[in-house]
Parts: structure tokens; C-alpha cells; sequence
């Protein structure tokens, strides 16, 4: 209970989902840190030679220089002062900070998963409405076995199949990578192809850098398709037999108007919501994806380090995977106190 | 003949008749009988395959035929056959992970609900934890620390699937633990124990098993994800996801993967088709209501 501030209540709203944010930030860096405790493999033999391994001075000296014979809740502390100045260690498989890794792929996966989910939005959402609208007809049928076909295809099957037509059959998109081999990256400015050619006013390298990207985004955007019209439309329906909707049309406004004004209107908030759900989608497809498509991003990063065992990259892409993600429900769930003033006080 | 029945009987056969009627509908049926087709193949699978699933003993790369339907693969062998044997592995540890899923979580759920304070706390929070982080990236964390195969994929794949059941569990306990009909147990003396098991559980059984038909599919696409990784089925199984992985090497021969992703695609669509009607069940403003009120 937190004591009656005189703070407006939208505030303390706020205050009250930070702290939670807080709290679960704690949760997630003490996962991660009993992780490297539990998973076997020695860090001394991992990062010493295996001469000075045998060596009992410079074993101490390491052990000293790491804290690992501290206590394990000042081995935390130390860990968790280390990500707070954004240090996440030396990765196993590249030799470099985990933080520059993540810093070059980062965006490259950004890109990827923005334009997924605006496709997804631009299509689910839509698609939705209209099953909503056509409930139980013949559209609404075909859209519900569409959008459950969407969310029942494995997201590695349809790469492989749409890199198999599109690609090598069709010759309409390239195979892979983010840029054609003879097209020069364009110069760093957020690491994504397409903004930073735009920026420099590179045409031709941003429709190839947008070329590269259209083929992954839409194999990642098909699960989430099928799951935002499912949720539209279950949330349309649920406002759609209001009396303020049958209001709204006895009183003569177009049906277009009555849709957008009165029914989405209200149905957006629920739609809102789902927004995390489908982040975490398109990064479970990226892991997938980027194998397949040679794409340079995180996915792949996060999956050559987990079978390589490289613990440092794994927990760098784990923690930042789950800061963005906690962060988003965070904003959505401000979002929905923004749009649903009655989420507020409960 | 319904006014002498005694309550249990009375409230089963209640949830008899509304579950029926939904089994009625195309998608159910459509599902309900690839489903049942998956599965006769799995029990069947050493009967209806014309070859040993993993005998190398043909020409690799031979494009399907009427020898071979699904053609061959690298090593020269049979994909059909592969693929009948993949329902073997895909099926049940698809069941088994759900089953696992929803008893733990369940369980937790339940008496998180029931005796609410820290003990709910506790479960919450770490369940909010798990959701955290996005499920392959933790099963892929977990399965790699563990070694890869399919044991530790199901397992890993169990402490990512748990706090879904948990939560609903938990939320409805709390919404049939209040009712007037528990409480009236309770006057009448019966244990907090006995009220939880005889009068909430039953009521939470229903919705519970409904999320995990649906999830069975789920279950299926993420232990095959994990195979495709290359952290689930390891060769020389025959497992789709770890088929396809191999599909994508050879990508040119399409047979390779085309074939096992689709025995993947049409066995998590069946349980979605049945899962999603079963659902309007527990949503009654999505499909009949709504159909009456306007």
C-alpha cells in the first residue's frame, strides 16, 4: 500500500508501474547472475591459458582481480555495478566486449522487427475489423482460417519455402544478408541500412537495403498476422452490440464513421495491448529467421551463442532482450492508462 | 430425473451439454480429424512407412517419386517414411510438455489463488520473471546449459510454459473461490483443502484443459523450433524441425524441408481449429451471445 501521496492520480500511476519496473529489473539481472553461477564450466579455465591455469599465483591472483571468491550477494552487486556502466563482458566467440557485438546488431534486427510489426499492424488489425464486421459469414470463416493457419505455419518453415520461391525460383528478392555484395553499407548513423542510406541520401543503397529486408519481415510478420486479427477481433465484437454504437448509428453517422470513431475507438485499447505479446513473437521468429535469411542480427547472435556455450553473449542478449521487452509493457501498459482512464485506480 | 441428480452430477452434465454443440462446428470437426489422422500415423508409423526411417540405403537427392513420395535426403533416405516417423516424436512430447505445463503451473496457480498473501506473491512474481523473457530465448538458454536433446528441450520448453497456466489458474480461483456456493461448502463445514478440491478445481478443470489443447499446438511448434536450432532432436532422429534444419542446407532439393515443415503446419493447425472453437466456449461475446443480441 503505498501511503496517500498528494500526487495527481494519473502520477502515482505511474510511480506505482515504474517501481514494479524496477523491481522486475532486479528479478531479471539475479536470473541472469545465478545463471552463470549454475551453468557449469569454469571461469578461470575458460579465460586463462591453459599454462597459467596451472599456475596457483596467477589462479589467485584472476580469482582475486575477478571477485570470484567474494560472497555470492557481493559477486552480484559487482555484476549488477558492471551492466550499470554497460559492461556485459568479453564474448567467447568473437573475443570483443559483448556490448560492441550487441551495438552492430542490434540495429540490424530493429530494422527487421519495425517493419514485421508495422506490416503485421497494417494487415492484423484491418483484417480484424473486417471479420468483426462480417461475424460469422463467409469472410469471416476464411479470415479465421487464415489468421489460424498464421499463427500454425513454424516461422522457419515459411523462410525456407518463401526463400525457395521468391529467391532461387523467382529471382524477386535477394537470398540473404542486408545488402546486395557490391552495394557499400552507408555511413553509421543508427546502424539500420534503410534510415542511414535515407539520411545520406543514398537511394539506390535504400531500396536495396529495403529490398533485403522485405522477404524477412513478411515471413516474420505472418504469426503475427494471424494473431492480431484474432485479438481485433475478439475486441471489436466486444463493443460492437453497445447501445452507444446503435446510438451512433440511429443517429444517422456512416457506417465508415461509426467503425473508426465509435468501435475502434473503443476496441483499441485491448488491441493495444497485444502489442508486447507480438514483440516477443517477432523475436522468437528472429532467432529463427536470421539463420536463414544470413541476416546479421541479434537472433543469430543469441543462437550462435547458445550452442557455442558463449555465456557472457547469451545473458548480454537475454538482458537486453528482456529490458526492451519489460520496457514495452511498461509503455503499453501507460499507453492504456492514457487511453482507459478507468485502468488507473485499480 | 435432473432435480434428483446429486450437484457433481448436475454440474458435469452441464459442461457436457455446452461443450457439445461446439464439437459441431466445421473447424472442429476438420480439426478434430487431422489430429486424428497424426495420430493413427504415430501409432502406426512402423506399419504405414514403406521404408526404415533412417536405412541410407538409396540414391540421395532422388526428387519425389512413386518409389519415393517425399523424395530423398542427403544420405539417402526415405522423407515420407522420415516424415510418418517425425509424428512419433512430435505428438507425444508435444502432449507430454503441455501435460507437464499445465500440472505444474496448475498447481502453483491453485494455491497461489487459494491462500493468496506471499504465497501468491511469490509464484507471481517469479512467473512474471519467466515472462520476462521471450520463451525460445530462455529455452534456448536453458537447453544449451543443459546440453542439447530432446529430454532437456521438453524441459526447458516446461519452466518457459508454466506461469501461462499459473496465471489462469490462479485467476480462477480467486473468481470461483469467492462464490456463493463455495462459501456455502465452507459454512456447511468442510475443510479449505476439501473446498479446493471438490468445489473450486473442478470449475477451474474446464478452461485449463481448453488452453492446453490449444497450446498443444504451440508446444509442438517450439520444441520443433528448438529442433530446427539444432538444441532439440538430435540426428540421426527423425524429427521435422531438425528435417527442415537440414532442408535449409540443401535448400535446392525443396523436398527436404517442404515436406516435414508441413506435417508440422498441419498438425499444430488441427489442435488451433479445435482449440480456437473450443474457445468460444469461454468467450460467449465473440460467438453465440453476440449472434442473439444482434
Amino acid at each position: 500500500m503505498l501511503p496517500r501521496l498528494p500526487l495527481p492520480p494519473f502520477v502515482r500511476f505511474l510511480l506505482r508501474r515504474a517501481a514494479a519496473l524496477v523491481l522486475l529489473g532486479i528479478g531479471i539481472t539475479l536470473v541472469a547472475f545465478l545463471f552463470t553461477q549454475v551453468v557449469p564450466g569454469d571461469p578461470v579455465s575458460a579465460n586463462l591459458g591453459e599454462q597459467a591455469a596451472a599456475d596457483p599465483a596467477v589462479v589467485k591472483a584472476f580469482r582475486e582481480r575477478y571477485g570470484l571468491d567474494d560472497p555470492l550477494p557481493v559477486q552480484y552487486l559487482t555484476y549488477v555495478g558492471k551492466l550499470l556502466e554497460g559492461d556485459l563482458g568479453i564474448s567467447l566467440q568473437t573475443g570483443e566486449p559483448v556490448r560492441t557485438n550487441l551495438g552492430t546488431f542490434i540495429p540490424a534486427t530493429a530494422e527487421l522487427a519495425i517493419l514485421s510489426t508495422l506490416v503485421a499492424v497494417l494487415v492484423g488489425v484491418p483484417f480484424g475489423v473486417i471479420a468483426a464486421v462480417r461475424r460469422n459469414r463467409l469472410t469471416d470463416h476464411a479470415l479465421r482460417v487464415v489468421s489460424l493457419a498464421g499463427i500454425s505455419m513454424p516461422t522457419f518453415w515459411i523462410a525456407l519455402v518463401a526463400l525457395y520461391v521468391f529467391f532461387f525460383r523467382l529471382g524477386w528478392f535477394p537470398g540473404g544478408d542486408r545488402l546486395d555484395p557490391g552495394v557499400l553499407s552507408p555511413p553509421h548513423k543508427t546502424g539500420m541500412y534503410t534510415v542511414d542510406a535515407l539520411l545520406a541520401g543514398q537511394w539506390s543503397a535504400a531500396w536495396d537495403a529495403l529490398h533485403h529486408l522485405i522477404l524477412p519481415a513478411l515471413v516474420l510478420a505472418a504469426y503475427n498476422v494471424g494473431l492480431l486479427t484474432r485479438y481485433t477481433r475478439t475486441a471489436v465484437l466486444e463493443v460492437i452490440g453497445n447501445d452507444y454504437v446503435r446510438a451512433a448509428r440511429a443517429k444517422g453517422l456512416s457506417e465508415p464513421s461509426v467503425l473508426v470513431r465509435h468501435v475502434l475507438r473503443a476496441a483499441l485499447p485491448s488491441v493495444v495491448t497485444v502489442i508486447s505479446l507480438v514483440f516477443a513473437n517477432v523475436l522468437t521468429g528472429t532467432v529463427l529467421v536470421e539463420t536463414i535469411f544470413a541476416w546479421p542480427g541479434i537472433g543469430q547472435y543469441a543462437y550462435r551463442s547458445a550452442v557455442t556455450l558463449d555465456l557472457p553473449a547469451i545473458m548480454g542478449v537475454s538482458l537486453f532482450v528482456a529490458v526492451v521487452y519489460i520496457t514495452i509493457n511498461f509503455v503499453v501498459d501507460v499507453l492504456y492508462g492514457v487511453i482507459d482512464p478507468r485502468i488507473r485506480v485499480t | 430425473m435432473t432435480s434428483i441428480a446429486p450437484e457433481g452430477r448436475l454440474r458435469g452434465r452441464f459442461r457436457f451439454r455446452w461443450v457439445r454443440p461446439e464439437w459441431r462446428t466445421p473447424l472442429a470437426v476438420v480439426g478434430a480429424a487431422i489430429a486424428i489422422v497424426w495420430i493413427l500415423v504415430a501409432i502406426f508409423a512402423p506399419l504405414l512407412a514403406p521404408h526404415d526411417p533412417l536405412a541410407q540405403e538409396f540414391v540421395p537427392f532422388s526428387p519425389p517419386s512413386r518409389e519415393h513420395l517425399f523424395g530423398t535426403d542427403e544420405l539417402g533416405r526415405d522423407v515420407f517414411s522420415r516424415t510418418l516417423y517425425g509424428a512419433r516424436i512430435s505428438l507425444p512430447l508435444g502432449v507430454l510438455l503441455v501435460a507437464l505445463a499445465s500440472t505444474i503451473g496448475g498447481i502453483l496457480g491453485a494455491i497461489a489463488g487459494y491462500f493468496r498473501r506471499w504465497v501468491d506473491a511469490t509464484v507471481m512474481r517469479t512467473a512474471d520473471l519467466v515472462f520476462a523473457f521471450p520463451a525460445i530465448l530462455l529455452a534456448m538458454v536453458v537447453t544449451a546449459s543443459l546440453g542439447p536433446g530432446l529430454r532437456n528441450a521438453v524441459l526447458a520448453l516446461v519452466i518457459v510454459a508454466w506461469p501461462s497456466y499459473a496465471r489462469v489458474v490462479r485467476s480462477l480461483v480467486l473468481s470461483v473461490g469467492d462464490s456463493e456456493f463455495v462459501w456455502a461448502t465452507r459454512l456447511l463445514g468442510a475443510s479449505a483443502f476439501r473446498s479446493l478440491v471438490r468445489e473450486v478445481l473442478p470449475n477451474v478443470v474446464g478452461p485449463v484443459l481448453v488452453l492446453a489443447t490449444l497450446d498443444i499446438g504451440n508446444a509442438i511448434l517450439l520444441l520443433s523450433g528448438l529442433s530446427f536450432l539444432g538444441l532439440g532432436a538430435q540426428p540421426p532422429a527423425a524429427e521435422w524441425g531438425s528435417m527442415v534444419a537440414t532442408g535449409t542446407q540443401f535448400f535446392q532439393q525443396w523436398w527436404m524441408g517442404t515436406f516435414p515443415g508441413l506435417a508440422i503446419f498441419t498438425a499444430v493447425l488441427a489442435f488451433n481449429f479445435m482449440g480456437d472453437s473450443l474457445r468460444d466456449v469461454f468467450d460467449p461475446r465473440t460467438a453465440r451471445e453476440s449472434r442473439e443480441r444482434l
